[in-house]
């Protein structure tokens, strides 16, 4: 059962082949069984999920059920859930109980949907590879001495070990997209301003997006009609008819061309994830797709760009955390200052100290023109990149990640080397466009992910793209042995 | 990019993350090497393209004056590290 | 050695919204603490900012009452920094692209000079919640009420030069924003706060001197002392050899003197950057021209108005034309009577502006309706009391007894016009006291006094004293 994807079940509730409470009390078993070795949930609700799911099979027996009712869902540790632990995967929030639910999770809950626990997650959303936790880091369940990718390694290292058939991530610079990658399972990251910002604890504002997690292509559209819409509580949700993100990805791909930029296969990326890659090219070709040459010639600088941008907004957002109103304060504080500057350096990990210091210096007196300033423009050139590929391509395709996923502490210690692994993905967010990585092969037994970017709010066809490649691959079906 | 440390100390004072003695090498050494990365960016001459604030290039909507938030500060205040009164307390504040 | 004063202010009002600027919540004052912080207010974790329309729009009604250029496009900016006050660890605020350009006020200073006071921009900012001092265990005390509600800060061009300047400029703006209904201006309250930076040159100097700035004075008297306190000090101290610090002070009304917050301010970077929860506010023509059609009457309008309208001198016009509700009132009780207008201005003014004054109140809370002082003057205007009378009546009707019709019929207060009648009565005080008439007659004038008190004492005050006088007059020639 746990095997089965979410459009499967969707079919098994209606069909009353199973019940909710059946489905979630069997997820809840395998998360008993072997989260210990994944470390993938924060918290895990098990009387609240099979009350809900309790509650789902009442309302299909009235026959009020909704299609995702009864689905059993996990939603990211930096989504605020109300009633419930929020902790972003940090000591400051290790003791905050959020009082409200993210409009994300409203719209899961409002859909039936059966919230399994939060899971694990780089601390305040900070990382790549799930080792910047309170809670301990989360392993890969292909390997367990490897990474799951970060920072949503939490949702989806659960995904992968299929202890929960979906779950919801968030992508700054990558963190839906490289954990998709590192475990072999589908990650979307909508168009900015598509899915509700409203309770996703921020990270970087602009560039911050919540997005699915799934076994599939065809799961992240079914998710996608539920966490996609305007919401008046974010300034910046756009405001459209979003449609149904389910509905072409039966189209045939003929014709399509598909963009191929240089700089995505530079030197930098593994040979044998560039192999697999060429090879899903070539299964598009099959498929009627030609692939093209793009340019995006100021790639290099979108790390840079990215690596001022974050920080400088993250340092600011998280200026909240003071110890004063809610989450971790020290003890005994001898006056203010040391009340915030205690609270502070206990609350936080090193990583988000280290970014909070680089957002305040590009943001200070003196630097902001040449290095804040200066990003913003570099922005505005990457998405110019895009929006020319754009026109000679529908979609763009490359390697999520240049390598397959790393040993835990092997880059702990180098942050450099870590960013790196961002290569691929940063640009995207920069530009604010949607993107997806699906399972793509396996090099030395570890996942490898394709990239593919669409043009803005073009995820029906990134959807199509995806879902018709594995309809002729297995790679998405493959669960790992742990 | 080389940071001295005493710069080092100045953002994180202003940032309240206080570093200890052992701490400000390793700190300045990694935020050099983060900032070193940037470094190339610098060289690029791009002065006349315009900053980016929003991908669409959109404008802030409005809402209307009327009240919509109400009263929950018991709820609130349950997770509050001290109150009293309905105050949030916190260490003396010297005006 | 001459000394120039130079003195900018900038006010930060609160504008009468009946929510915050980017959230929900009732700004209301005197609320229970925290009853009015929601989620935003309170920086809780994931919440985000929605800009309240209301609150741009009396922005832009600002810059339209001071012939402003409006922004079409501006920018909100985070300013920030630590305390307490300020939950979210920024303010948001508008640095580089204020939604208000440069503008300008007209103030007419005591000695009937008006002086052209530059404005240079006003912008929309989040006001901080307030601490409590009062020691609550050895520790202060939040309330996040305030946090949030919009303030429009007014920044003026240095071009005050006394503190008698910078008050008769804080009066009029202060009427301003009463007049265009975007702020109730209390400064008890803390809706209008202003902040003085001072500083001195020598005279027939270009230069600008180091300035101070002192910080959230809330009264025109305290602004007034403040000033003088600072240009003093500043003085003192460059005459004994020494140099202005460029410093944040504050004014302590108790001991009448600036103290340096040196402290709190030392070398805050506040690394503005814009607000990337928030896009560029863009407003344009129409939305403006929307904004201009609700426009009242400004002061300047009003005062020449009623200068040309009502004949009214400068004095009269300026103060009956300074606060909306009283210029209101005044032109409610003139249309609703026949008496002149210089009778009503004048029992505004004075008669009634000596009550409101003891009872320290505005004409919002007058005692007495334009209604009801028209109807009194109404019967002063038709003879049916003299002066002296009316004002009896005036006092009945502070004191609640009903209006003019009912306290005069009540009181026996009509005036008797009645020649016959008053001739009665002259004729009986002059038969009653006939030494007086005989001194009188011998050339002490003065004793004409004792007579009109006499009739008005027999008549009981309702002889009409015109008539009187002509009457006794007349009976006294022989």
């Amino acid at each position: 059962m746990h095997t089965k994807t979410v459009a499967e079940l969707m079919v098994d509730l209606r069909e009353k082949k199973i019940s909710s409470r059946e489905l979630t009390q069997c997820y809840l078993d395998r998360i008993n069984a072997h989260d210990s070795k994944l470390n993938s949930f924060i918290t895990v609700l098990t009387e609240a999920a099979l009350a809900a799911a309790t509650c789902a099979d009442k309302l299909r027996a009235q026959g009020k059920a909704q299609p995702l009712t009864g689905i059993p869902i996990a939603q990211k540790d930096l989504f605020c859930t109300k009633g419930i632990k929020t902790s972003c995967a940090s000591k400051m929030l290790d003791n905050f109980i959020s009082p409200y639910d993210a409009t994300v999770v409203r719209r899961c809950n409002e859909a039936g949907m059966v919230l399994l626990g939060k899971t694990n997650m780089d601390e305040f959303a900070m990382g790549s590879s799930n080792e910047n936790s309170f809670y301990g880091p989360t392993f890969n369940p292909w390997q367990i001495e490897c990474v799951p990718g970060g920072s949503s390694g939490g949702s989806a290292a659960a995904v992968a070990g299929r202890l929960v058939p979906l779950a919801t991530g968030t992508d700054t610079g990558g963190s839906i997209r490289q954990p998709a990658a590192f475990t072999g399972v589908t990650g979307l990251k909508p168009t900015y301003g598509s899915v509700s910002r409203y309770g996703l604890v921020a990270f970087a504002s602009s560039l911050d997006q919540g997005g699915p997690m799934t076994q599939t292509a065809e799961d992240a559209a079914i998710m996608m009609n539920v966490l996609a819409g305007f919401d008046p509580l974010d300034s910046t949700s756009i405001d459209r008819e979003y449609g149904d993100f389910t509905q072409d990805l039966n189209k045939s791909l003929k014709g399509l061309k598909i963009g191929i930029p240089d700089e995505y296969f530079a030197e930098g990326l593994d040979p044998a994830v560039a192999t697999l890659i060429q090879a899903a090219m070539k299964e598009y070709e099959k498929m009627g797709a030609t692939l093209v040459p793009v340019h995006l010639p100021n790639n290099a600088l979108a790390l840079p760009a990215y690596y001022i941008i974050a920080p400088a907004e993250c340092s600011s957002n998280l200026a909240r955390y003071d110890g004063v109103r809610y989450g971790h304060r020290c003890a005994d504080p001898k006056d203010l200052t040391d009340m915030y500057c205690r609270s502070r350096s206990e609350g936080f990990g090193a990583e988000v100290k280290r970014r909070i210091m680089v957002g305040t210096y590009v943001l200070s007196a003196g630097h902001y023109e040449a290095l804040y300033g200066k990003a913003r423009r570099v922005r505005r050139l990457i998405q110019e990149d895009f929006i020319t590929a754009f026109q000679s391509a529908d979609v763009i395709l490359g390697p999520t990640t240049p390598n397959v996923a790393f040993k835990k502490g092997e880059k702990v210690n180098d942050p450099v080397s870590m960013y790196l692994s961002d290569i691929y993905t940063v640009g995207v967010n920069l530009a604010g466009l949607p993107a997806l990585s699906i399972p793509a092969g396996f090099v030395k037994g570890l996942p490898v992910g394709m990239q593919l970017v669409g043009n803005y709010f073009s995820e029906n066809k990134l959807l199509n793209v995806a879902h018709q490649y594995q309809c002729v691959t297995d790679w998405h079906k493959r669960v790992p042995n742990f | 990019m080389a940071l001295l440390p005493e710069e080092v100390k100045r953002i994180a004072n202003l940032a309240r993350l206080p570093l200890s003695e052992e701490e400000i090498i390793p700190f300045t050494e990694k935020l050099s090497t983060i900032l070193g990365m940037v470094e190339h960016m610098e060289s690029a001459d791009i002065a006349q393209v315009e900053p980016l604030s929003h991908p669409l290039d959109l404008h802030q909507r409005f809402r209307d004056d009327v009240v919509t938030v109400l009263d929950e500060r018991e709820a609130f205040q349950r997770i509050a590290p001290a109150v009293l009164a309905g105050l949030y307390l916190v260490p003396i504040v010297k005006e | 050695m001459e000394w120039e004063v130079v003195i900018g202010l900038e006010v930060h009002t609160q504008l009468a919204t009946k929510t915050k600027l980017f959230e929900g919540s009732a700004t209301a004052y005197g609320a229970a603490p925290n009853t009015q912080a929601g989620l935003l207010t309170l920086a809780m974790p994931g919440v985000l900012p929605v800009l309240n329309k209301e609150a741009v729009r009396m922005a832009v009604k600002f810059g339209l009452g001071v012939g402003a250029q409006i922004n079409y496009t501006s920018v909100f900016e985070r300013k920030n920094y630590f305390y307490p006050d300020l939950p979210k660890g920024y303010q948001i605020s508008q640095f580089v692209t204020p939604i208000v350009g440069c503008g300008h006020l007209d103030v007419t200073l005591e000695e009937g000079i008006t002086k052209r006071v530059g404005i240079t921009r006003a912008h929309l900012e989040e006001d901080a919640g307030k601490s409590l001092h009062e020691d609550f265990q050895g520790m202060s005390g939040i309330d996040l009420n305030r946090a949030g509600i919009p303030l429009l800060e007014i920044v003026s061009e240095p071009d005050l030069r006394s503190a008698k300047e910078a008050v008769a400029y804080l009066k009029v703006l202060h009427a301003l924003v009463r007049y265009l209904e975007i702020s109730d201006g209390n400064m008890q309250e803390g809706s209008f706060r202003c902040d003085v930076n001072v500083s001195v040159r020598p005279k027939g100097s270009e230069e600008f001197g180091t300035r101070t700035e002192t910080k959230n004075v809330n009264s025109f008297r305290f602004v007034e002392k403040a000033i003088h306190y600072e240009v003093a000090r500043q003085i003192a101290l460059i005459e004994s050899g020494g140099t202005v610090v460029q410093e944040t002070r504050l004014y302590d009304a108790d001991r009448d003197e600036t103290r340096s917050m040196r402290g709190k301010e030392e070398a805050n970077d506040y690394r503005y950057f814009p607000d990337p929860d928030l896009l560029p506010v863009v407003i344009d023509k129409d939305f403006v021209a929307a904004i201009q059609k609700t426009l009242p009457e400004l002061p300047v309008q009003k005062r020449e108005r009623f200068k040309s309208a009502y004949g009214l001198a400068e004095y009269d016009a300026s103060v009956l034309s300074a606060y909306r509700e009283l210029g209101d009132y005044f032109e409610e009780v003139v249309s609703l009577s026949s008496a002149s207008a210089k009778i009503c201005a004048n029992w505004v003014m004075v008669e009634l502006g000596a009550v409101l004054n003891k009872l320290n109140a505005d004409i919002t809370q007058s005692p007495i309706t334009a209604k009801q002082l028209a109807g009194l003057m109404q019967r002063i205007h038709d003879d049916t009391v003299s002066g002296k009378m009316a004002k009896t009546v005036f006092e009945a009707m502070v004191a609640g007894e009903g209006d003019a019709d009912a306290i005069i019929a009540a009181r026996g207060l009509r005036q008797v016009t009645d020649t016959a009648a008053i001739e009665k009565w002259v004729e009986d005080v002059l038969a009653a006291n006939p030494a007086q008439v005989a001194e009188y007659r011998s050339g002490k004038d003065r004793v004409f006094g004792f007579f009109v008190g006499q009739v008005m004492k027999i008549s009981k005050g309702q002889a009409n004293p015109q008539q009187l006088n002509e009457v006794l007059l007349q009976k006294l020639k022989g």
